[in-house]
């Protein structure tokens, strides 16, 4: 029980730690134009990279993610808001999780 | 009012927090972590992908090192987000207030603080991390001590709510962006490469993802720089 705690610790640190340091030392607008458009870029290319291709081994099936995920990339080319996809994205999953059931 | 304006901006994301944290208690009551240990570790971390390897990296018996390292590499875009917010915000929002506020910085969060069109002041971000917070505690709690009721067919596809949120961020930005469809596509070009090339098989998935992010933010920014400042853009 005494690790439990040492684990969360370490973890609540370093959480911390890479999200309230950076924030609160630079002061400073960057002015390189390069710099700025790296950093403009950057949470696009991390959510790209955390979703291609984990997100299509996320459940048993390839087949079931690729339903879901095709169902919440529609939704959001129309312009749905953070929830409709995600619930898209179940939504799409659960209906071919059910179809191959059925076969 | 701008914490208001932040609290109504929060809405959406609590309600997809919670769902994604639903998951996220299944899955720690699933490695067998008692309720309340999984309940701990999202309200005092606040990070999806950080979560769900550290419970299993403790799950596993991984040491300290390891779990810090793997934080660490996986939370270390929050540092790259940090830096970019810190750029976003108003005069106001300085020092002490960045130290506490800064917990507040997630994927999601960052991205509609970042969006904004005027300067972020400490009242809308703390009104916009107020309702996730509550959003991703409370759904952890409700996954851990309910998920167990839920058929398996339901919990396996919920664990796609997170993808859905990340598309829902980036697609609509890739539709209207040229710059930042390409630097989805070469994401997602070396994210595979790394992820099914043999060689690389060896690279621990938060190394993978920060290796994508900068190959492709600095592709990004050499081929579709933002506007300078005062040319009008708000990047």
């Amino acid at each position: 029980m005494h690790n439990f705690f040492v684990y969360a610790v370490v973890m609540m640190a370093v959480a911390y730690i890479v999200r309230a340091v950076p924030f609160t030392a630079f002061r400073r607008k960057v002015k390189s134009r390069f710099v700025r458009s790296f950093l403009y870029y950057v949470p696009y290319a991390v959510l790209t990279a955390m979703t291609v291709p984990a997100a299509w081994f996320a459940t048993s099936s390839i087949a079931v993610c690729s339903c879901g995920l095709c169902v919440a990339a529609f939704l959001a080319y129309r312009g749905c808001g953070l929830v409709t996809v995600s619930l898209g994205a179940c939504g799409g999953a659960f209906a071919m999780l059910f179809l191959s059931s059925l076969i | 009012m701008e914490w208001w304006d932040g609290v109504k901006q929060g809405i959406p994301i609590a309600c997809g927090y919670f769902f994604v944290s639903f998951t996220f208690g299944i899955l720690g009551a699933s490695l067998g972590f008692r309720w309340w240990e999984t309940v701990l570790i999202s309200m005092t971390n606040l990070t999806s992908a950080g979560q769900v390897a550290g419970v299993r990296t403790i799950a596993a018996g991984g040491s300290i090192a390891e779990l810090a390292l793997s934080q660490l590499v996986i939370n270390l875009r929050y540092s790259l987000m940090g830096i970019s917010l810190s750029q976003n915000t108003d005069d106001d929002f300085t020092g002490a207030k960045r130290a506490v506020l800064g917990f507040g910085i997630t994927d999601e969060i960052y991205a509609v603080a970042v969006n904004r069109p005027k300067p972020v002041s400490t009242r809308f971000f703390l009104g916009l991390m107020t309702l996730p917070y509550f959003g991703w505690s409370l759904g952890t709690l409700a996954g851990a001590l309910f998920g167990g009721v839920l058929p398996t067919s339901v919990t396996e596809v919920m664990t796609l709510a997170i993808y859905g949120m990340f598309i829902a961020i980036v697609l609509p930005k890739a539709k209207a962006e040229t710059g930042v469809l390409v630097v989805a596509g070469l994401a997602s070009a070396v994210s595979c490469a790394l992820y099914f090339a043999p060689v690389f098989s060896r690279i621990p998935v938060g190394f993978a993802i920060i290796i994508c992010a900068v190959l492709a933010a600095v592709a990004g920014a050499v081929l579709f720089p933002v506007p300078e400042i005062g040319g009008g853009g708000d990047a």
